[in-house]
């Protein structure tokens, strides 16, 4: 459907699993360039745009969410023998996103809670990461993901390099913009210093604590950070639910939300 | 798409419908000439919100069901920090109030915007998408991105990020916006509403079918402006109660043909909610501007084709984007920016007007303002007896056509609601038993 004269128009697909919707629409999200965009790429399958669909195989293949279902895992398994590469967009897709909650909880009993025939709820026990189950080229994070970095990313992909995203924490961010720091002047518990950037540092920008959409950065010390979110008043079970959020999944926060959890599950 | 016809039996299915947010899929069976069967069935898969929030603290309410879906995040912001703050015993007023109305006016600017240009408006001239349209009416879809973009704009100024805002806490924000960062959106505001009136005339000319559908409609109203961000909830049979008082009166069942739970009042009349609705029962009280407008457009008080919901949209389109310039000539900062919102036990229950109709929470809370329970009613699962009483009804009136252009009609039918999908995680029992 979309073509141009000449050049390479790689053939991009965007597929869902259990998610908001919020990382895709980012794409939608790219006001400016997305009618350009769709003139340099063939846009195969994106349910959320199109009706029109196009068989694999892909040239590279957006993945959205993370795996709840055998169901799902049997399609992200089909998704990769068709494309070329795999990138996954967002928190659900690179660490479980919210719903991953449940791999501290008993699924049964959550089920029980929300539905009144769980019978008919198939699901697994936990909300896992794309990269868990099959091969990732690259992951894109975020809870969203930023549309700068997305266009980065496609703009990588289509000059076939490395996307330049950055792997370091929050606080370089707020460095930049020249955010007081909120946790060291303002005594306001922070994630930042072990969160990757990405974001711009937004919420230390409106005088809030970071809350992890990122994920753990590159070479984060949680626990140093655990200790001093203690050492400022917070109770251990807060703790937990402060690294206990969008990725909770990521072995970094997984790891520091336990060694604060009353009930040790798991 | 698959389907297969002969005389006596024609089975139409789509698997993955488009240009929704979410995962869906519909299911028509016709039998000799009679409807035997519609459903809409959702797989999107259970995230299992009401449960993960036990547990969690008062305050992360806004901020984990924003999670629920990436199109409306501030309605259930909204939501949730009016049920958490009436649980705490708490009222936001004043300047506070305003700028969250103007965070929602963003949040339905960009997503009426994006519904209308980019989502439904390529069923009505006969396109895939967006893509397509814009080979023929590159400025209608050029229109809509702008329209979209101030959308973000505001959603950011004020909220701090386009999807998922950061900015917003219980009792108010975290920081109250200058009025130099509200007044440098002017401009794009401005050309927003000579966009979104355009936009009114565009859709108007669109064909639509003649299909009139006797809905029950509900929707917030009261305090004398067309509801956004809170209200009581009316009905066109003449309800106006509290919204603590109406959310027990939805009740989730089991509709037999389908195994979907779907929401009845007294568990037992189906209802509409969304543009439709609120429009049916506020058209009074939009301003004598953006009626003139509507009645341009062919709408009279009450508009009951589920395919005009467009131009409905399109008119709150232009409402939102008026609305917004009124509420940043009136602004100032509050100072604080946020009432503090203390836990105590008790329940609360909180109602907003998503772009796509109402959307209830209801959280019980302890002392330490821990979460003991909680409830979310979206919009789709409310609609969703309406879009099969709608589906019904179209291929009724659409037997001669053949099976695409059927099946055609019938996703766009599902597309006038604009349905939230991601949200509407209570039904998806639907499919998960079906494909069993």
């Amino acid at each position: 459907m979309n073509s141009m004269s000449t050049g390479f128009h790689p053939t991009i697909a965007v597929f869902k699993f259990a998610s908001c919707d919020g990382c895709q629409l980012s794409l939608l999200d790219c006001e400016d360039e997305l009618l350009a965009l769709a003139g340099a790429v063939r846009i195969a399958n994106f349910q959320e745009m199109s009706r029109a669909t196009i068989e694999g195989p892909y040239d590279i293949a957006f993945v959205e969410g993370s795996i709840t279902t055998s169901a799902d895992l049997e399609r992200l398994e089909r998704i990769r023998a068709t494309s070329t590469a795999l990138i996954t967009i967002g928190a659900c897709a690179t660490a479980g996103g919210i719903q991953a909650l449940r791999n501290f909880a008993d699924v049964q009993e959550y089920t029980a809670a929300v539905y009144p025939r769980p019978e008919f709820i198939r699901t697994l026990a936990t909300s896992t990461p794309i990269a868990e189950h099959v091969r990732v080229d690259f992951e894109l994070r975020g809870c969203p993901i930023n549309r700068h970095q997305l266009l980065e990313v496609i703009t990588a992909a289509l000059a076939g390099r490395r996307p330049a995203v950055p792997h370091h924490s929050v606080c370089a961010e707020c460095k930049q913009r020249g955010t007081t720091c909120v946790l060291v002047a303002g005594g306001t518990p922070c994630l930042g210093p072990v969160t990757q950037a990405g974001c711009g540092a937004i919420c230390p920008a409106v005088g809030r604590g970071c809350y992890g959409c990122y994920g753990p950065a590159e070479a984060a010390n949680p626990r140093a950070l655990g200790d001093r979110l203690l050492a400022g008043g917070m109770a251990p079970a807060d703790v937990t639910r402060w690294f206990r959020t969008f990725n909770s999944a990521a072995p970094a926060f997984s790891k520091e939300s336990l060694r604060h959890d009353p009930q040790r599950q798991r | 798409m698959t389907h297969s016809a002969s005389d006596s039996e024609r089975l139409l299915e789509v698997h993955g419908l488009a240009r929704v947010e979410g995962e869906g899929a519909l299911r028509v069976v016709v039998r000799g000439g009679q409807v035997a069967e519609v459903a809409l069935s959702i797989f999107e898969p259970p995230r299992f919100f009401e449960a993960l929030l036990r547990g969690r603290r008062h305050d992360e309410a806004p901020d984990i069901t924003a999670r629920v879906c990436g199109i409306c995040p501030v309605a259930y912001q909204t939501s949730a920090c009016a049920a958490m703050e009436q649980a705490c015993g708490v009222r936001v007023e004043g300047q506070i109030a305003a700028l969250r109305r103007l965070l929602y006016c963003a949040e339905w600017i960009q997503s009426h915007a994006l519904h209308i240009h980019l989502l439904h408006a390529p069923d009505f001239l006969g396109c895939q998408d967006a893509v397509g349209l814009a080979q023929f009416d590159r400025a209608a879809v050029e229109r809509g991105l702008r329209l979209k973009r101030t959308g973000n704009l505001l959603m950011e100024t004020v909220g701090g990020r386009a999807i998922h805002p950061v900015n917003v806490r219980l009792g108010g924000f975290h920081r109250a916006p200058g009025r130099a960062e509200l007044e440098a959106l002017r401009p794009h505001l401005e050309q927003a509403v000579e966009d979104a009136a355009a936009t009114i005339s565009w859709v108007a000319k669109f064909d639509f079918p003649d299909v009139e559908q006797d809905y029950l409609f509900v929707s917030l109203v009261g305090d004398g402006r067309y509801p956004i961000e809170s209200g009581r909830v009316g009905t066109s049979h003449g309800w106006d109660l509290a919204v603590e008082e109406f959310e027990p009166l939805v009740i989730e069942d089991h509709v037999e043909r389908s195994t979907a739970l779907h929401a009845r009042l007294e568990g037992r009349d189906p209802y509409l909610t969304g543009p439709l609705a609120r429009y049916a029962l506020n058209s009074e009280r939009l301003p004598e501007e953006v009626r003139r407008a509507a009645g341009a457009a062919g709408l009279g008080a009450v508009c009951r084709n589920p395919f005009q919901s467009i131009v409905v949209r399109a008119v709150e389109l232009l409402y939102a984007c008026q609305e917004a310039l009124r509420l940043i000539d009136g602004y100032q900062p509050p100072d604080p920016p946020a009432v503090e919102v203390s836990a105590r036990a008790g329940a609360g229950t909180g109602g907003s007007e998503a772009p796509r109709g109402l959307l209830l929470h209801r959280y019980e809370i302890d002392a330490e303002g821990i979460i003991r329970a909680a409830r979310l009613v979206p919009p789709t699962s409310q609609n969703q007896l309406s879009i099969e009483a709608d589906l019904r009804r179209v291929v009724e009136d659409g037997l001669q056509l053949p099976d695409p252009e059927l099946t055609w009609r019938c996703e766009q039918a599902v597309r006038n609601y604009d349905p939230c999908i991601s949200c509407a995680a209570h039904f998806l029992e639907v499919s998960v038993e079906r494909l069993a």
